[in-house]
């Protein structure tokens, strides 16, 4: 502990654009006094944290494999659903949830990490393409794989949190919402720490930065990139297990929306910012709900193509997203 | 004087463009050795050849030993490289670069970033300060001090004057001296501006496409007709 407060304060880091700092902190402002007002609109500002966290982890796995391999993983999705279906087979054989959940956890680790060795690294310095079109094939396995083996019928699984609702004067907190909350940003704080914190963590963003000079100094470059992509499905893997209990329901095209929501809350982040895909992600979740509520032509299927007409106006408006700078390249 | 790193008829070759046309120089323990020659003679790609950040074939030797594998092998050999461009971590902080240093190294790095402190006196107050703020004769200095980090026996400095102003390139070789005579460590360094390269190393090579043209004893090479003509202007 003295040695993490030694190296406090935090390094200065490049801060957001100060328009964008307006932005966010009027729709904080605007979000307090919202929940203020209307026990309805705080019930539903709640609610969209939640399904938000769990938007922001995956956008979150989705920047940290851009940041590596500068590709996005269109799998990543599929991988986390797919660890869904292992916790719910370790159920199956008597786990208890939370011990399929941490169970769960370093299986993902390990499937991410064997992904990258077995089928990005080979194509890797080859080409963008190359790469994205394995992540697609991936997906497509993945797909597949769970289908055969698990089935594509629905499937059940108990709730980790019950389905306790407290009462906080006149608003309803659902206590799967507030568990979602918690695990889902102690998961980001912990992987931030990692980076921020440890040897490896520093290593890891050394070889996603500058690769030719992290070997130079004796950083195993590839190992670094494939524990990158085991850590990206662990995200992914507790997205998935948050996201499971809010719809009830196991199968296989559980994370698809998901996913989605997740590139959407990645762009609007700045696709290179994990600070920025969090806070893209709870954006876009909260704000959704709130559409949702008081927008009554938004229907619950207009949710996606409303999510993307958000993101077609980012990349109009502000292609560089929320935190993101113009990346200059020196040649 | 054994030689710790020896290199014996080396080739190397950028696809299908061959730089080094079999190269050999040795370097003794505790020796600083100097690269000079034009654009493009391959003194970088001598270095890279010895870091294998190049396609090489040929012997590279070194305490003895066949050099194998690729860079971050050789970087565990306590092998510390200097790039082009200085290779330190612009989005880093200066300390998160100084860690980056001692990557290879076990145990608490307090007592290195102490003496650190004792060659370059403002790293201490500015160690939070990302290195891509830095002037470029401090990032050339955190680059040594990276390097310094990893507790190298052999150091391989690529173009350390490159792009300073002629005060702090003094003031970089100064540092390099130091570091050679108090820190024993072994210096290879590729440099164009002869002069001063000469003025530091005990020996030198003059490279000339790919091949080495000339070497001796700085000293007697600083007297040498050709090279003054060529490298040194009078």
């Amino acid at each position: 502990m003295a040695e993490l407060a030694r190296r406090l304060p935090i390094p200065q880091r490049r801060l957001p654009a100060s328009p964008v700092l307006i932005v966010l902190t009027a729709a904080c402002i605007f979000l307090v006094v919202g929940c203020l007002q209307s026990d309805i609109f705080a019930q539903q500002t709640v609610a969209g944290l939640a399904t938000g966290a769990v938007y922001g982890s995956l956008a979150l796995a989705l920047v940290l494999i851009y940041r590596a391999t500068e590709v996005i993983n269109f799998a990543q999705g599929e991988m986390a659903m797919a660890t869904v279906y292992i916790a719910y087979q370790l159920i199956q054989w008597g786990f208890s949830y939370w011990e399929a959940f941490f169970t769960t956890l370093p299986i993902a680790l390990l499937l991410g990490v064997a992904i990258q060795v077995v089928l990005i690294r080979p194509v890797q310095h080859k080409s963008v393409i190359a790469v994205v079109i394995v992540t697609v094939g991936l997906f497509i396995l993945i797909d597949g794989l769970v289908a055969w083996k698990w089935g594509a019928d629905i499937k059940f699984m108990p709730s980790p949190f019950g389905n306790r609702v407290y009462h906080v004067g006149g608003v309803a907190v659902a206590r799967g919402d507030i568990g979602t909350i918690v695990i889902t940003l102690l998961s980001v704080l912990l992987l931030w720490a990692l980076f921020r914190f440890t040897k490896l963590g520093l290593a890891m963003r050394a070889s996603a930065l500058r690769p030719a000079a992290a070997a130079l100094v004796g950083v195993r470059v590839d190992w670094m990139l494939a524990i990158g992509w085991g850590l990206a499905a662990v995200l992914g893997a507790v997205a998935g297990l948050m996201a499971e209990p809010a719809e009830f329901v196991l199968q296989p095209t559980l994370m698809q929306p998901i996913l989605l929501y997740g590139f959407a809350a990645a762009v609007l982040g700045g696709l290179e910012s994990p600070a920025g895909a969090v806070v893209g992600g709870v954006a876009i979740g909260i704000f959704l709900n709130l559409v949702g509520q008081y927008v009554h032509f938004i229907t619950s299927e207009l949710r996606l193509p409303f999510a993307f007409l958000v993101l077609l106006a980012v990349l109009l408006v502000k292609p560089t997203g929320l935190f993101g700078h113009r990346r200059i390249r020196r040649v | 004087m054994t030689a710790l790193l020896e290199l014996q008829d080396v080739h190397a070759r950028y696809g299908p463009v061959k730089a080094l046309h079999g190269v050999s120089l040795s370097v003794g323990e505790g020796e600083i050795v100097a690269v000079l020659g034009a654009n493009g003679a391959g003194k970088t790609t001598t270095l890279r050849a010895v870091s294998s950040t190049v396609q090489r074939e040929g012997d590279v030797r070194f305490r003895g030993k066949a050099i194998r594998g690729g860079p971050e092998s050789v970087a565990r050999l306590g092998i510390a490289h200097v790039p082009e461009g200085r290779g330190t971590f612009a989005e880093l902080t200066v300390w998160e670069n100084l860690r980056l240093g001692a990557y290879t190294r076990r145990g608490a790095l307090k007592d290195d970033f102490a003496r650190v402190g004792t060659y370059f006196p403002w790293m201490q107050d500015r160690r939070h300060q990302m290195a891509g703020t830095l002037s470029g004769g401090e990032q050339q200095m955190l680059a040594l001090a990276r390097a310094f980090m990893q507790r190298p026996r052999l150091l391989l400095l690529d173009e350390p004057s490159l792009g300073l102003a002629p005060l702090l390139v003094t003031e970089v070789f100064r540092i390099v001296k130091e570091l050679n005579e108090n820190e024993g460590m072994t210096v290879l360094v590729v440099e164009q501006n002869a002069h001063i390269a000469l003025q530091l190393a005990h020996t030198a090579y003059v490279l000339e496409v790919g091949r080495v043209a000339l070497s001796g004893a700085s000293a007697d090479l600083q007297q040498h007709e050709s090279v003054r003509r060529s490298y040194l202007g009078y």
